[in-house]
């Protein structure tokens, strides 16, 4: 038979390595559960915040600059599709029907729980070092040359395994603190700009951004960038292994291939 | 799969305990300072709760945004309103003498006020934003009577906890807790722009509570009724919004 382990096989071929001959090792947790928790409550938290938003905004698909804006003054850009009002001038002889009922009561809802489970991470990632030690870009690492060489071994498909798989690299590092301490903090703040009971509080909240309808124009472009790093994110994720990733962000448990065979695997 | 240890399960025990008390106790605090809104219930209910609790312990007082005249909107949107009543017309064709706002419920003394009578009280007026829940928004000056004048004029009871509002629409009614019916922004506005409010706007007499989105200003107000019990109105979740699905409190 093809392959009887007793014949040579030509060294093209891997050595035959029985299942049980080295059994994957069980590292300590790739991510901890309070990352794990709060990063898969932050994944449903965002797909309804985008869902939601999505549905506002279609009762008036049309954004401003500025403190104020209505179907009487000239938009700063309008979307083309049909608005869930009939006071919106679309060009469409078709209203779609009004979901802003719910969506809103989820869109604030989700806003809620994402802000404290961000709250908890962000505690989590202060006190314990996670953010200075596994997002921080390392010290020889804060350079163009850096970028530059990661970007190089992208290109060039180096496999997972190599030195490196095990931390984020400059970019990967540089993305997650982009979202963690920019993005994410101005999509907030841009929301609660919108807020008129919050803007009466704190009305240098809404002034610093130049107007209420800035806010508004503001918190839909940076949910776009939110989701551009979400596809970035998944695209990523699912190049470098889905299942191993998957199974890191869930159980926290990376399975280590013995290094020797990884090598040979390369056939 | 490591066994869990004894310790493991007390502290776990010791946790979810804590917790519970935790929660108990922040419902019993919440009820007393009245933090909870009356569609606290269902699916979107600790949302709207957290909402109204948070801004109602941080934010209660505060004045709304005011602006300078010459932020007023050139062109003020009216948006879209039922088609008129022949009640409402017939008020409209007489100029609105006879309109009435009448007050009632926990009150010292029951009023059918006119607009001459709501006039004759102090008024005020405030440039302020009308912010739709739909994302549009325009600036402009309102004239009107503070409800809290109103309020303090037929004396509203000391245990009187919401001030449930009324439309000639009937359709359309919501109501107030005292902080933001006694704010004083809070008007029974007859004025706009340094005339009379006009009728796409609200007129004769609109609500405005310029704290909340657009949705709580409503406009052809009739009656007013103070209150301490606000599940005796309507499918009792404080006004007719909640009941389309959209939130009783409005400030987000």
């Amino acid at each position: 038979m093809f392959g009887h382990p007793s014949i040579p096989l030509s060294s093209c071929y891997a050595p035959f390595v029985a299942a049980t001959a080295s059994p994957p090792k069980l590292r300590t947790p790739r991510h901890a559960a309070i990352v794990r928790v709060t990063h898969w409550i932050t994944v449903l938290c965002f797909f309804a915040l985008l869902i939601t938003g999505g549905e506002i905004v279609i009762s008036h698909p049309r954004f401003y600059w500025g403190e104020v804006g209505n179907v009487m003054t000239r938009p700063l850009f309008t979307i083309p599709i049909p608005s869930s009002r009939d006071t919106v001038p679309t060009g469409y002889h078709y209203v779609m029907p009004d979901q802003n009922g719910w969506s809103r009561a989820l869109h604030f809802e989700a806003a809620w729980v994402v802000m404290i489970a961000g709250l908890a991470y962000a505690l989590y990632g202060l006190f314990t070092g996670h953010f200075r030690r596994n997002l921080l870009p390392e010290k020889g690492d804060r350079s163009w040359s850096s970028f530059r060489r990661v970007f190089a071994k992208s290109f060039h498909r180096a496999p997972p395994g190599e030195p490196g798989a095990e931390a984020y690299n400059v970019l990967q590092r540089t993305a997650y603190i982009a979202v963690i301490f920019v993005l994410f903090p101005l999509v907030i703040w841009t929301g609660l700009a919108m807020s008129p009971a919050f803007t009466a509080a704190a009305p240098w909240s809404v002034i610093l951004l130049g107007g209420r309808q800035t806010a508004r124009t503001l918190h839909f472009f940076i949910s776009w960038l939110l989701l551009l790093f979400v596809i970035v994110h998944v695209t990523m994720i699912v190049l470098a292994g889905f299942k191993t990733r998957m199974r890191a962000m869930i159980t926290g448990r990376v399975v280590e291939p013995p290094p020797a065979r990884r090598k040979t695997d390369r056939r | 799969m490591t066994p869990i240890t004894r310790r493991q399960l007390i502290a776990t025990g010791l946790t979810a305990t804590a917790g519970a008390a935790g929660l108990a106790a922040a419902a019993h605090f919440a009820r007393r300072y009245g933090l909870i809104p009356p569609d606290h219930g269902g699916l979107y209910g600790p949302g709207e709760t957290l909402t109204y609790a948070a801004q109602r312990l941080l934010a209660s007082h505060a004045p709304a945004r005011e602006f300078p005249r010459s932020m007023i909107s050139k062109a003020p949107f009216a948006n879209e309103v039922a088609p008129p009543s022949d009640a409402f017309k017939r008020h409209q064709a007489t100029g609105f003498s006879d309109w009435r706002l009448i007050v009632d419920g926990m009150v010292a003394n029951p009023a059918s006020l006119s607009l001459s009578d709501l006039r004759s009280l102090p008024f005020r007026s405030q440039i302020t934003e009308v912010a739709c829940e739909e994302g549009w928004s325009y600036i402009a000056e309102w004239i009107g009577t503070p409800l809290s004048e109103v309020l303090s004029a037929v004396g509203v009871l000391p245990h009187a906890r919401y001030i449930v509002y009324r439309s000639i629409q009937t359709d359309w009614w919501d109501s107030l807790d005292m902080a933001d019916a006694l704010h004083p922004y809070t008007y029974l506005t007859w004025g706009m722009n340094d005339g009379d409010l006009p009728v796409g706007f609200g007129g004769p007499l609109r609500m405005r509570v310029p704290r909340q989105l657009g949705y709580k200003s409503i406009k052809y107000i009739t009656n007013l009724t103070a209150t301490d019990n606000i599940k005796a109105f309507g499918k009792g979740l404080g006004s007719a919004s909640p009941e389309g699905g959209y939130a009783w409190y409005a400030g987000i």
